[in-house]
């Protein structure tokens, strides 16, 4: 609850703010507050993740994309009752949904009946891995896995080519 | 840069200690969380740690930016590579258990291969997105 109420404090905070640089690094405290939050959801991968992408390499990137522009936020040029509309019909659809999920951590779900167990009782005997994230993610889904390498080979790349295309373009004007 | 003395060093002194968990996050997954992802964003922390402290041009000689290119495709060769060398053995694409010889083995072998390959994407895309990003000159 403490880290929820701290979540929405900086989330206003970033919100409120017209300063990119501040921006940036609430948004670091943002990601750290929500590996903290996984953590405590006892999922420490993700939380891994999220406190080494989120806090550390996004911040960084962030900083670096800030000294090529200015460091305050122009005005907004619309009004914003549209975009708040639609984000606080989205949020309370979302809510809503939430009514319809069963308990967290219920162990009758069909999240936890269908194939779940299987992975559990077989990761050892199978692959003789005790961690069965690990043995789910590269072995059982390897096949998502290759997706997901996939994707970020290809999303690497495509920022690769807009950046590079423009440094090359620079030196001919 | 050159008077921050305490960062310089302090830096120097962390820098091994973050590649060493990276590595142990990498081949540790298999007991305890972590796992290619992971290890792969650690360690392309590291080379931002060692470009913001020391300067990009420093990094760009330890780490140059040919290599990180060969190494964004190169990560997810090895993951399909190691799924064709299933297909070789005799089983399904990454279908491991066949690699070693044992079933046992051979998922170890394959679960670590997949991970390098993951690992080699994820911290090449990062540290290449990071020169490209930093590399760039106010107009």
């Amino acid at each position: 609850m403490v880290l929820l109420s701290l979540l929405a404090a900086v989330t206003i905070g970033i919100v409120r703010l017209r300063n990119l640089f501040a921006i940036v690094i609430l948004s670091g405290i943002y990601s750290f507050l929500m590996a903290s939050v996984m953590i405590v959801l006892d999922a420490v991968d993700v939380a891994m993740t999220e406190a080494s992408v989120g806090a550390g390499i996004s911040t960084v990137l962030m900083l670096g994309v800030l000294y090529l522009t200015k460091t305050e936020e122009s005005a907004p040029v619309h009004s914003p009752a549209l975009p708040l509309f639609v984000s606080a019909v989205t949020g309370a659809v979302l809510i809503y949904g939430t009514f319809g999920l069963p308990p967290f951590g219920m162990a009758d779900t069909p999240v936890n009946t269908h194939i779940g167990p299987d992975y559990l009782a077989g990761s050892i005997p199978q692959t003789g891995i005790p961690n069965v994230v690990t043995s789910v993610l590269a072995s059982y889904r390897g096949f998502d896995t290759l997706g997901e390498t996939t994707v970020i080979f290809t999303a690497g790349i495509g920022v690769l080519l807009l950046l590079k295309r423009l440094r090359r373009a620079e030196p001919d004007k | 840069m050159r008077l921050d003395a305490i960062l310089r060093i302090t830096a120097k002194f962390v820098l091994p200690f973050i590649l060493v968990f990276g590595l142990y996050v990498q081949f540790h997954g298999d007991f305890g969380p972590g796992g290619g992802f992971q290890a792969g964003v650690i360690v392309a922390a590291a080379v931002f740690l060692h470009a913001i402290i020391f300067g990009l041009g420093q990094t760009m000689r330890i780490v140059p930016p040919i290599v990180v290119e060969i190494m964004v495709p190169l990560g997810v060769l090895v993951f399909a590579g190691t799924g064709v060398a299933a297909i070789m053995t005799g089983l399904n694409f990454l279908d491991y258990s066949h690699l070693a010889h044992d079933q046992i083995h051979g998922q170890e072998w394959g679960v670590f291969l997949v991970e390098a390959g993951v690992l080699i994407t994820v911290s090449g895309t990062m540290i290449a997105i990071f020169y490209a990003v930093a590399g760039r000159d106010r107009k």
